[in-house]
């Protein structure tokens, strides 16, 4: 059976197929192309091979369930996709989050959108050639992530940010990790812009290459750092703030050519912006809090001692559930009773609590958002990263619709690579961020 | 007889030496590469718990490659595709016999001159040996029937024999310094000192012409960043379908091209055996003075100096390996007959104006 496609080529050039599996196609794409020399006459870009039916997977799982999945979306910054489900909700229902709550937020969407530039950039300048590049921005993103593991207990399945606030405070330690971090995110930063910013191998390959117009791009419905790469400075945190990014001092920093090169600048600019707002984050969520020290009960030695009278030491939780007792829980969870879940050592210590426990996430019981529909955007690392849900009352959304900011970018791409050269595709594809888990959903 | 025995001897250990260095470059590859880059690189492979910073890696690479399924792809040329890393291979490995490791040393009364192959046009013999190892690349991408194959050899043909003329041209300018072919008559030239206190060297003499050299003979090695047949991101190359020992064979032609590259650059360029200041009785500082020495203790200085030369030169050429970008192939292109060439011109021109002007 001939394609379209191949029916269109023409008899005297060579047909390839660039995908799905090929070292550039991030493993999931395919780039049917049309070749004369080495010169693209025609390309036709084939997403899907990583669609696992997220939209509909949604519709059958309940409110509360559905969040490891939106992990899976983008898979560099998880927490950015929790995130943006979590406001969607939210909006639903009309919750109120706590302030520490939402510095919280704020501190693992910087990190994650830090990290998430830094794969970008690291396997755009692996795939032109520049391994020691790749694995200098790699090493940075272990510091981050370090911080992220430190406090959620994952590195990629994180689903910490939970509807109503997160799921438990920040590690003790976190800010020693988070300054690290930070350092080590600079020295990798420095040390890639004095490899590639002025490397005139990396300019040739990057420079005027695959150049967007502001029109196209807004047509095309570009967002994030690929928009602003061609001079809009639109960005969901100054457009629509959200959590307490109005109080926070951050440049957007735009291109002015539209070109892989100007993806990449504003990436790299945008590391720095996000750095200086996690720095901005520490100041906020400082706080003393009593330790809980070793007089604290395991949870079964606290129903043992419960069993007649409620007992007077706290219960102790695991690492990764610290913050989520019932007298603080109110710092980082909402505390509307509609939709709140106990605090962690009443479920452990008390029947009250367990039965409440498991009110809220057994079917047909718990989590249930008023009959609607919402929509929330929060700043994803390659554009708007939306969420858009239509709740009937039950327990389950009716309609879950996730805008994928690089399904947008990606569109763009068979035009832009039409007339270039082969080895073009792989500076242009590699800034775009093709995420396969978020464009194929 | 004797003298085919000493023949026999020299073939036998440069070849020796020659593998030797090419699989130690692949450890010190891996080495250089984890320093650059914040790892600690191989080191797993070891023999009775004898690690020796993982040195013992390029074994386990070659007992992994003689295991893996010797697979020829049911499409393609079975012949050429057997045949193809063995050309690649065979013509390096003639290449490096025109190299000169040392001074001619007398044993017993017989004078053996410390080279395989001393022709009279040693260099244009080296030269087509190194152009030859084209049809490796072509022959594999072709035969292996793979689109990305074929465009991989393609460009490998392209590349090669667009930068065999800027080669060629960076190296006429030397032939009119030192007016010879013979590989051993130009490192003998270069015993001498120029102004004074500066040996002799083609870099001194020739800079224009050495860098010339350097970059189109890295673009022979097919390295990054002129790794366009290669491009694992890219077209995955015109090795896509070989595997095991076959591939294995690529990649040791791949670093002994390293080898021979440095050691081309060490005797054109940079004295080959000769050492600064050393004659044939001992160090000649040029302030004056004279450090004695035996004849044998000059021999093994020579020989040395030659290695030294070589190692640096390898150890530069894996540097830029790992902090370039790949080049595009009209870049490549540009850059070797827009710029390459002309410079190889004026190089010449230039040598031919000063030395008619002396």
């Amino acid at each position: 059976m001939t394609t379209a496609f191949q029916a269109e080529a023409r008899p005297e050039s060579m047909l390839v197929n660039m995908g799905p599996s090929h070292p550039a196609m991030h493993g999931t794409i395919r780039i049917m192309l049309e070749l004369e020399g080495e010169r693209i006459r025609n390309a036709d870009v084939e997403v899907g091979y990583l669609h696992r039916g997220f939209e509909k997977t949604c519709e059958n799982r309940t409110w509360f369930n559905l969040l490891i999945y939106t992990d899976r979306l983008n898979y560099v910054s998880p927490l950015l996709n929790n995130l943006g489900y979590a406001m969607a909700v939210e909006k639903l229902c009309g919750l109120e989050i706590p302030e520490r709550a939402q510095w919280i937020r704020v501190l693992m969407s910087e990190l994650s959108r830090v990290s998430d530039h830094l794969t970008c950039l690291a396997a755009m300048a692996m795939e032109t050639g520049a391994f020691t590049a790749f694995l200098y921005n790699m090493k940075a993103r272990e510091f981050l992530w370090d911080v992220i593991e430190q406090t959620t207990g994952a590195r990629m399945t994180t689903s910490y940010i939970r509807i109503g606030g997160v799921r438990a405070d920040l590690h003790a330690d976190y800010e020693k990790a988070v300054r690290r971090g930070i350092d080590e995110t600079r020295k990798v930063i420095k040390d890639v812009r004095g490899l590639l910013d002025k490397n005139v191998i990396f300019l040739g390959r990057t420079r005027d290459i695959a150049v967007m117009g502001r029109d196209a791009a807004v047509s095309y419905g570009w967002t994030g750092p690929a928009l602003r790469s061609t001079g809009i400075a639109y960005d969901v945190r100054r457009a629509h703030p959200y959590l307490t990014y109005d109080r926070l001092a951050f440049d957007i920093p735009t291109g002015d050519r539209g070109d892989n090169f100007d993806r990449y600048l504003v990436r790299m600019a945008e590391m720095e912006q996000s750095l200086r707002i996690i720095e901005q984050c520490l100041d906020p969520l400082r706080r003393d809090r009593p330790a809980r020290g070793p007089t604290s009960l395991e949870p079964a030695e606290a129903i043992r001692a419960g069993r007649t009278t409620p007992p007077d030491a706290a219960v102790r939780l695991s690492p990764n559930l610290e913050g989520a007792e019932k007298d603080v829980l109110g710092d980082i969870q909402s505390t509307d009773p509609k939709f709140a879940i106990p605090g962690k050592d009443a479920v452990y210590g008390t029947i009250e609590g367990l039965i409440s426990h498991f009110q809220y996430f057994m079917k047909d019981h718990g989590f249930r958002p008023p009959a609607g529909e919402a929509y929330a955007a929060v700043e994803g690392g390659n554009g708007e990263l939306g969420f858009f849900v239509v709740s009937d009352g039950t327990d389950r959304p009716y309609r879950l619709h996730l805008r994928a900011p690089c399904l947008h970018v990606v569109s763009a791409l068979s035009g832009l690579i039409k007339g270039r050269l082969l080895a073009d595709i792989i500076p242009t594809f590699g800034s775009m961020n093709m995420i396969g888990g978020e464009l194929d959903r | 007889m004797s003298e085919t025995l000493v023949l026999l001897i020299k073939i036998v250990v440069v070849l020796a030496w020659f593998l030797v260095l090419a699989l130690l470059l692949t450890w010190v590859e891996r080495k250089q590469s984890a320093v650059m880059q914040d790892r600690i690189g191989a080191n797993r492979a070891r023999i009775f718990g004898l690690r020796m910073f993982g040195l013992f890696q390029p074994f386990a690479d070659a007992i992994k490659m003689i295991f893996k399924e010797d697979f020829v792809p049911p499409f393609a040329d079975k012949v050429l595709h057997t045949l193809a890393p063995f050309v690649s291979f065979f013509f390096v490995a003639v290449a490096v016999t025109t190299i000169p490791f040392g001074p001619t040393v007398r044993i017993g009364g017989t004078a053996i001159d410390l080279q395989v192959y001393d022709g009279s046009a040693g260099l244009l013999f080296l030269l087509a040996m190194l152009s030859l190892g084209v049809y490796g690349i072509l022959l594999s991408g072709w035969s292996s029937r793979n689109r990305w194959g074929l465009i991989g050899g393609m460009r490998g043909a392209a590349q090669l024999i667009s930068y065999e003329v800027g080669l060629g041209l960076s190296l006429v300018g030397l032939i009119m310094v030192y007016p010879s072919l013979r590989l051993s008559e130009i490192v003998a030239h270069q015993g001498a000192l120029f102004l004074g206190f500066l040996p002799r060297w083609g870099v001194f003499l020739q800079p224009l012409g050495f860098l010339v050299f350097f970059i189109t003979a890295i673009a022979e090695t097919k390295r990054v960043p002129f790794d366009l047949p290669e491009g694992e991101s890219e077209i995955i190359g015109f090795y896509a379908e070989y595997g095991g020992l076959k591939w294995g064979l690529f990649m040791l032609t791949d670093f002994m091209e390293i080898i021979v590259v440095a050691a081309l650059a060490t005797t054109l360029f940079f004295g080959g055996w000769q050492m600064p200041w050393l004659g044939p009785d001992g160090l000649n500082w040029p302030w004056g003075g004279h450090w004695k020495m035996a004849s044998w203790v000059v021999v093994c200085l020579q020989i040395v100096s030659f290695q030294v030369k070589v190692a640096f030169f390898c150890w530069l050429q894996i540097l830029i390996r790992w902090t370039y970008p790949r080049i595009r192939y009209d870049q490549l292109m540009d850059l070797g007959w827009k710029l390459l060439v002309p410079l190889g011109l004026l190089n010449i021109l230039g040598t031919g104006l000063i030395m008619s002007l002396k």
